[in-house]
C-alpha cells in the first residue's frame, strides 16, 4: 500500500476532529485555545499535502501565512485571557456568563 | 514490501494523532501544562510529516515558531494563571456526549470527502521542485509579495494591541 494524498487528508481530518473535540468538551480557556491551534495545524497539513500532490507551491506559501497569523492570534488571544483573568479571576468558560440573557 | 517513507508516514501520523488525543482528552491528567507539552509533541510530529511531503522550510518554521515561540507563550500564561482549580471540576457527561456525536458526524463528512479526493501526481516527476526553499522564496517574494508585506503590518498591529491589552489600567 502506497501512502498517497488520501492518507494525509484522513490524518488531517482526524486531527481537526480532535481539535474540535477539545474546543467543544473542555471548559478551560487555555485548553480551548490549544484545540484551536490543533485545528489550524490540521488545515496546514492538508494544504501542504495538496501542494505536494499538485506540484504547486502556493499551498506552502498559504501555510507560511497561516503560521504567521496564528502566531499573532495566539499573542492577542493570550493577552485577552490574561486581561480577563485580572478582572474576573477565572479562566473557565462556565464562569464567564455576563452576556447570557 | 512497504517503502521506508511509508513506514515513517505511519509512525509520524500515529504519533501526531496519539499526542493530539492526549492534548485534548488526557485520561490521566487535566492539567493545562500536560496538554501544552503534548501539543508540542503533536506539532513536532507534524513537522515530521511536512518533511515527508518535501516541505523542508515549513518543517523548520513549524518547529521554530510553533514548538518554540507559541508554546513558550502558552506556558508563560499558564504559569501566570492559577491552574489548580481545573482538576477539581468535573466535565458534564451531557456536554461530552453531544460534543462527541457532533465531532463524529463532522469526521464522517471529512473522511468521505477525503476518500473522494483525486490522487494527483506525486510531485517527484514534475519539473517544479516542490519543497525547495529557493523555489518557495521565489514564489513568496514575486507572486505573494503584497500579502507578505500586509502580514508584517498585521504583526505590528498585533504587537501594539497586546501591549495595550496588558497595560495595568485597562480602560
Amino acid at each position: 500500500m502506497n501512502v498517497g494524498l488520501q492518507h494525509y487528508l484522513i490524518v488531517s481530518g482526524l486531527l481537526f476532529s480532535l481539535g474540535l473535540l477539545g474546543v467543544v468538551v473542555r471548559r478551560n480557556l487555555l485548553v480551548i485555545f490549544m484545540g484551536l491551534e490543533l485545528m489550524l495545524n490540521a488545515a496546514n497539513l492538508s494544504l501542504v499535502a495538496f501542494s505536494r500532490y499538485n506540484a504547486n507551491l502556493d499551498g506552502q506559501v498559504m501555510v507560511f501565512f497561516i503560521i504567521t497569523v496564528a502566531a499573532a492570534e495566539v499573542a492577542v488571544g493570550l493577552a485577552l485571557i490574561v486581561a480577563l483573568y485580572r478582572k474576573r479571576q477565572t479562566a473557565h468558560v462556565e464562569d464567564l456568563t455576563t452576556l447570557k440573557l | 514490501m512497504p517503502q521506508f517513507t511509508d513506514l515513517l508516514f505511519f509512525a509520524f501520523a500515529g504519533m501526531a494523532l496519539l499526542f493530539g488525543f492526549l492534548t485534548v482528552a488526557n485520561p490521566v491528567s487535566r492539567n493545562p501544562v500536560t496538554s501544552a507539552m503534548f501539543l508540542v509533541l503533536t506539532i513536532i510530529s507534524l513537522a515530521g510529516l511536512y518533511l515527508l511531503l518535501h516541505a523542508f522550510f515549513l518543517a523548520a518554521v513549524q518547529v521554530l515558531v510553533y514548538a518554540g515561540a507559541v508554546m513558550v507563550l502558552f506556558l508563560f500564561v499558564i504559569m501566570l494563571l492559577d491552574i489548580k482549580e481545573e482538576e477539581r471540576r468535573r466535565l458534564k457527561t451531557f456536554t461530552v456526549g453531544v460534543g462527541s456525536v457532533a465531532v463524529a458526524a463532522l469526521l464522517g463528512i471529512l473522511t468521505v470527502s477525503a476518500l473522494s479526493a483525486k490522487p494527483g501526481s506525486p510531485a517527484g516527476q514534475t519539473r517544479l521542485a516542490v519543497g525547495d526553499t529557493a523555489e518557495l522564496g521565489k514564489v513568496l517574494f514575486n507572486h505573494w509579495l503584497l500579502p507578505f508585506e500586509i502580514l508584517s503590518v498585521l504583526l505590528l498591529v498585533a504587537m501594539v494591541g497586546v501591549i495595550l491589552l496588558s497595560k495595568k489600567d485597562l480602560k
